[in-house]
């Protein structure tokens, strides 16, 4: 294994560490927000700075070996799509993070029947799912499994657009819950780009391993370039 | 002589513009029972500077020899195919050696000018094609000078020995040499491999200008060179031409796993 193969493997290891702890921040801040655990919203708080150590060591790494040692061709896209997967990552962990603020402000526990009709925990739960299924894509180089991404994501698209309706009628029927109906609406559009961020994620993975550009082409598009 | 008289008789060929410069055509080259070349098909474009990129002993430096027919000075070669330049075949019987090197000048590995003057280094070419005019060798010498991007450096000490001269202002030298007798193909044979970083980013800058006048061949190991100089890189081995594209491909998605593995440095 020559030197430079050793630099990508640990750049590698360092995003999928990365990965697994964005993934982790996702799932307390559900936890979080369904037991009101103030202080598990605490840790996902402070284990952001960890998220952006994270984004800056491998910001650091690609910047290193791309200046060392010029690399080309595959491993070159390697890096570039590291590169911008480190900056989703960092995003959807920011994500995270405006979930445990909500709950910080949260003055009772969230009410089932809001969580139930405004879907938001099935959009914790495929917003994990999307996260999760980038992950394995990029650990084992599966593009078909970055593809299958694009389709998942319509669920949340489907969430999103419809909340504004059910939020509003909630809102009408329980005049009490109005900043928690408000903050679970806002959660949903942050829960949203969970969704947008792991597709950029999909196509960098694609870009990296077949040298496909997918970037701002349609579902359709996306479909057919294989 | 009048110079108008010179420049009618000048070196520099007719151009033609609708077929590509250079092309070789099923080209097989053996030294002895050694095969070291095998069929190479390639078309290159007026203008455009073309890397050779491989391990050594790849064939690279023998291809580009083809094209001055520096391979004539080895024995026992044994040349097939076809290789032309402006559409005529550079091996046919009515192509005389001393025309063919006119149009098509050499800059080596190591740079090497004549134990004479700076002036006298570059002029040479032009002598030894019975040119006498002094005011137009004067002006030639100037020219080639600049375009080598050394004038400036040397225009003092123009009867100085070449010999003075630091490596990297030699190797220009040389290329200003090539280019005083105007050729239309300069072929390039690792010409910044001995050279520090600063002559080197020199010699490629100046390959950069020159290729808005001149068709550049170029055989490099330097990987990022190839990529910063070239538009089309041509990949080598074992005698064969593995793939040739634009450098921008080649650098990002080689279509051979051969090409990827040996830019990527992960060769055999």
């Amino acid at each position: 294994m020559t030197h430079l193969d050793n630099e990508l493997k640990q750049l590698r290891t360092d995003l999928l560490d990365m990965f697994e702890l964005v993934l982790s921040q996702l799932d307390k801040s559900k936890q979080s927000l369904i037991n009101l655990d103030k202080d598990l919203a605490r840790e996902v708080l402070v284990n952001e700075k960890r998220v952006n150590s994270y984004e800056l060591q491998i910001d650091r790494d690609c910047e290193n070996i791309l200046a060392l040692f010029n690399p080309v061709a595959i491993d070159l896209r390697f890096l570039l799509a590291v590169l911008k997967i480190n900056s989703n990552l960092e995003r959807v962990g920011d994500i995270a993070e405006s979930v445990c603020q909500f709950v910080m402000n949260f003055k009772l526990e969230p009410e089932k029947k809001l969580l139930e009709v405004s879907r938001l925990l099935e959009m914790f739960d495929v917003s994990r799912e999307i996260l999760k299924t980038v992950k394995d894509a990029f650990e084992n180089e599966d593009t078909k499994l970055a593809r299958s991404v694009f389709t998942k994501d319509e669920t949340l698209d489907e969430i999103n657009i419809n909340a504004h309706t059910i939020i509003a009628e909630y809102i009408l029927n329980n005049n009490d819950r109005i900043n928690q109906s408000l903050y679970t609406l806002s959660m949903i559009r942050k829960l949203e780009r969970v969704g947008d961020q792991c597709k950029n994620i999909a196509e960098e993975i694609i870009f990296y391993i077949e040298a496909k550009v997918l970037k701002h082409k349609s579902f359709q598009q996306k479909q057919e370039i294989k | 002589m009048l110079l108008e008289d010179i420049l009618a008789k000048s070196t520099k060929p007719i151009k033609h513009s609708n077929m590509f410069k250079i092309e070789s055509k099923d080209v097989h080259l053996h030294y002895g029972t050694f095969h070291a070349l095998k069929g190479i098909n390639m078309s290159i474009e007026k203008n455009t500077v073309t890397a050779l990129i491989g391990p050594s002993g790849c064939g690279k430096s023998t291809f580009l020899r083809l094209f001055n027919r520096m391979n004539d000075l080895i024995d026992d070669v044994k040349i097939e195919g076809q290789c032309l330049l402006d559409g005529k075949d550079i091996y046919s019987k009515e192509v005389k050696i001393d025309d063919l090197r006119k149009r098509v000048g050499m800059v080596f590995q190591k740079p090497n000018p004549f134990p004479k003057t700076i002036f006298e280094n570059v002029a040479y070419g032009l002598r030894v094609n019975s040119i006498t005019h002094k005011s137009f060798i004067e002006e030639r010498v100037e020219r080639s000078l600049k375009q080598a991007a050394l004038w400036d450096e040397v225009k003092d000490k123009l009867k100085k020995s070449a010999m003075a001269l630091s490596g990297g202002q030699q190797q220009r030298l040389c290329i200003a040499r090539a280019l005083a007798i105007e050729p239309s193909v300069i072929l390039m044979d690792e010409p910044a491999s001995a050279l520090d970083p600063i002559s080197t980013a020199k010699i490629e800058e100046l390959i950069y200008e020159l290729k808005s006048e001149f068709t550049i061949i170029i055989v490099t190991h330097n990987m990022q060179q190839a990529g910063r100089i070239s538009d089309t890189t041509a990949f080598f081995y074992l005698g064969e031409l593995v793939e040739i594209d634009s450098t921008k491909k080649i650098f990002t998605n080689p279509n051979d796993t051969r090409t990827q593995n040996y830019i990527t440095g992960r060769f055999g």
